[in-house]
């Protein structure tokens, strides 16, 4: 039977997809979706059952973007149809508005495999409507606390999530994070990603923006044997024996290679794989580790995994390279203490002084607040940067936090305008060297949107 | 100069969840700038606070579990300590978490009371999980100590307490934008003495510069007495205070 109000709800949202698009109004990313969601309240899960493969949520504070996009890279790879909102847009809405994208109006999807990032706190809406067959849980770092109030609610958040799901779907986490894997114990026979290279340690003391250190049953500081990045190590408790779980999927022999990207052995179920990617950083192995794990538990076989990540190109503004007035230029999300010190890290391992572009907004999707800025260690630019050219809603609190940082007067450059700042900053550049644009969600969104009118790069939703 | 600041940074481990630990850096430097011999103690939790040995506190905020392993900690003897440095005339700053927790107790939405320390007379109660938190950029007018210093501290809130102030404190100041201690009176933070109580959390000293150098005079005065201290370049930081004016509005 024909269901009417469906069908209705679909022509709606599609249509006004199209016009929003026509008008040059933006993406559509999410207006669709909110549309039609309004006249069917049980879109997603409707739309939803249409997925001959299921679906797959990616949730985490970082690095959800850039898994969720490798995971449908390697699904595509594998020759299945995804669905994807590969635009970023997470929320309810955004879900519904990718899946719109690929329906017809009596609700057939023409999909097999629906690959979701899903925000943090919208996780039990979404994962109650989609029934998913995987879900992966990356990470949980202090990001917007302003939306958000405080991480152990979202913690919370993702424990009823977790209790709603069906039984045959499998949950995939990361054991490096406690606060990750103490929400999963909730649920036994997870699955584990996580480092397994000991020399990768940043020493048993946790840099500053680690979070969620103490024991969730004891309420006594984790030791580390090795912390990685941020509260993610090798911990245990030495009171109650709580403990990293064993990694089922792990990174072993990780080299990183700085901007260029890293190396390592994926090793799961006894299995090796040589693996390269161009996305740098020790957050981005994690990443990797995570989409892997879920592709592996969609059946698709390590070395298919391997070869499709291999050949993975990284979501804009996230490791993305371009050219600006013919120097290189890397752009780098930086959005939260944790992910701004692997930038800096991942940017000063070049070895030489920088210039680089910071772009701070303090709108809702970037957080309203920027404490979070004297989280980030800008310590270690103090001599290793030539040029720092702040710009951005918040461009003044961004040049406080360099002079506090100790950055000399002279290579800090306060220009609130975009273009400008972009100008300025490939000014200073000598013959080949690169520039760093390290930005904020929205900023990084208007950066991409200045870029894309010179033609230099193109706009998110056509990549 | 022959001048020294000794500063203590209190629960830098359990308390420092909003960039706290800028406050420490801006009066850090600003001391240096200025040839002042500034030392700075982490004090975490289970190490003992030794009676007399700093100028100036800090503590910041955290989140409901680090803030009552942080109670439990101040109840075992810190408390007390810090009480005597405050009526001997030492400078505190408490910020969100730490605030609440100088006050007499903080009371949750569920699961018995957190004491406090009773340095401030003040109370807070958390209205239960179907209120709203206090969340948002803040504007406070307070008194400033000097002529020529602006009359307003720029800052973010963050807050599920609600603060009632009892009349052995006065506020830091009346709150323009924002919820302020309950969100209700127009009140925001508290002042004891030199001890001062806020819930603009974070880096607050990084945009008020002038509310920084008021702390590092009062804490110079006790032990060194009236230091004048040389005016720094701070345009970068007024543009910041200008900046978080224009937003809140």
């Amino acid at each position: 039977m024909v269901d009417l109000r469906l069908g209705a709800g679909i022509a709606a949202g599609r249509l006004s997809g199209a016009l929003i698009r026509a008008l040059g109004l933006g993406g559509a990313t999410t207006v669709p979706g909110r549309l039609a969601r309004a006249l069917v309240p049980d879109l997603l899960a409707r739309l939803g059952r249409g997925l001959a493969r299921g679906s797959v949520l990616v949730s985490g504070t970082n690095g959800k973007t850039t898994t969720a996009r490798l995971l449908a890279w390697i699904g595509r790879r594998a020759g299945w149809a995804c669905v994807h909102n590969r635009a970023g847009a997470n929320l309810p809405a955004g879900i519904a508005a990718a899946l719109l994208g690929q329906s017809a109006l009596d609700g057939r999807v023409r999909g097999e495999l629906g690959v979701f990032e899903v925000d943090e706190a919208a996780l039990p809406l979404v994962s109650r409507a989609l029934r998913p067959r995987v879900v992966v849980l990356g990470n949980l770092f202090r990001d917007q606390l302003d939306r958000y109030g405080e991480i152990d609610l979202v913690a919370d958040r993702w424990r009823a999530a977790l209790r709603d799901l069906p039984a045959e779907a499998a949950v995939i986490y990361n054991a490096d994070d406690p606060l990750v894997a103490d929400v999963a114990r909730l649920r036994p026979g997870g699955r584990t990603f996580g480092i397994a290279d000991p020399s990768l340690r940043r020493g048993e003391r946790l840099e500053h923006a680690a979070d969620g250190r103490y024991c969730y049953r004891c309420g006594i500081p984790y030791t580390y044997g090795a912390a990685y990045l941020g509260h993610l190590g090798e911990y245990h408790c030495a009171r109650c024996g709580t403990a990293r779980p064993p990694l089922d999927v792990g990174a072993a022999e990780v080299r990183l290679d700085g901007i260029a990207g890293s190396r390592f052995v994926l090793v799961a179920e006894g299995e090796r794989a040589a693996l390269t990617t161009v996305l740098p950083g020790l957050y981005n192995v994690y990443n990797v580790l995570a989409a892997a794990a879920a592709a592996l538990a969609l059946g698709i076989p390590l070395e298919a995994v391997a070869g499709a990540v291999r050949e993975f190109v990284p979501a804009f503004g996230r490791g993305e390279r371009m050219t600006i007035a013919g120097h290189p230029a890397y752009m780098l999300l930086a959005k939260n203490p944790a992910g701004f010190n692997e930038v800096l890290r991942s940017v000063l391992a070049e070895g030489r002084p920088i210039v680089a572009v910071i772009a701070i907004n303090d709108l809702v999707a970037d957080g309203r607040d920027v404490s979070w800025l004297w989280d980030v260690d800008f310590e270690m630019l103090a001599d290793r940067c030539r040029l720092a050219v702040v710009t951005g809603v918040r461009a003044q609190d961004m040049a406080v936090r360099l002079k506090y940082a100790g950055l000399p007067q002279g290579t800090i450059a306060v220009e609130p305008d975009e273009a400008r700042a972009l100008r300025r900053g490939v000014g200073a550049l000598q013959a080949g060297e690169p520039l760093y644009v390290l930005p904020t969600y929205t900023a990084m969104l208007r950066l991409r949107h200045i870029l894309a009118r010179d033609g230099v790069v193109h706009t998110s939703w056509e990549d | 100069m022959g001048v020294d600041l000794r500063i203590c940074h209190l629960y830098p481990d359990l308390l420092n969840l909003y960039g706290d630990r800028g406050n420490i850096a801006v009066l850090v430097r600003r001391a240096r700038w200025r040839g002042i011999a500034v030392e700075v103690t982490e004090v975490p939790a289970g190490t003992p606070l030794r009676a007399g040995a700093h100028d100036l506190y800090f503590i910041g905020g955290g989140e409901d579990r680090q803030q009552a392993l942080a109670a439990r900690d101040l109840q075992a003897g810190k408390g007390e300590v810090l009480r005597e440095a405050v009526e001997a005339g030492a400078v505190l700053l408490a910020v969100c978490g730490g605030y609440q927790l100088m006050g007499h107790f903080y009371r949750p939405s569920e699961g018995a009371d957190l004491p406090g320390v009773g340095l401030l007379d003040l109370t807070t109660r958390h209205p239960g999980k179907g209120h709203p938190r206090l969340i948002g950029n803040t504007v406070v007018r307070w008194e400033p100590p000097g002529a020529g210093t602006p009359s307003t501290l720029v800052g973010f809130e963050n807050h599920g307490g609600r603060t009632r102030l009892g009349p052995g404190v006065r506020p830091l100041g009346r709150v323009v934008i924002g919820g302020g201690n309950n969100g209700e009176d127009g009140t925001e933070g508290a002042v004891y003495r030199n001890a001062f109580g806020t819930y603009l959390h974070g880096p607050l000293l990084s945009k008020n510069p002038w509310f920084a150098d008021h702390l590092i005079a009062l804490a110079l005065r006790r032990r060194h007495g009236e230091v004048p201290l040389v005016p720094l370049d701070d345009d970068l930081e007024a543009a910041a205070h200008h900046t978080a004016l224009r937003r809140t509005r």
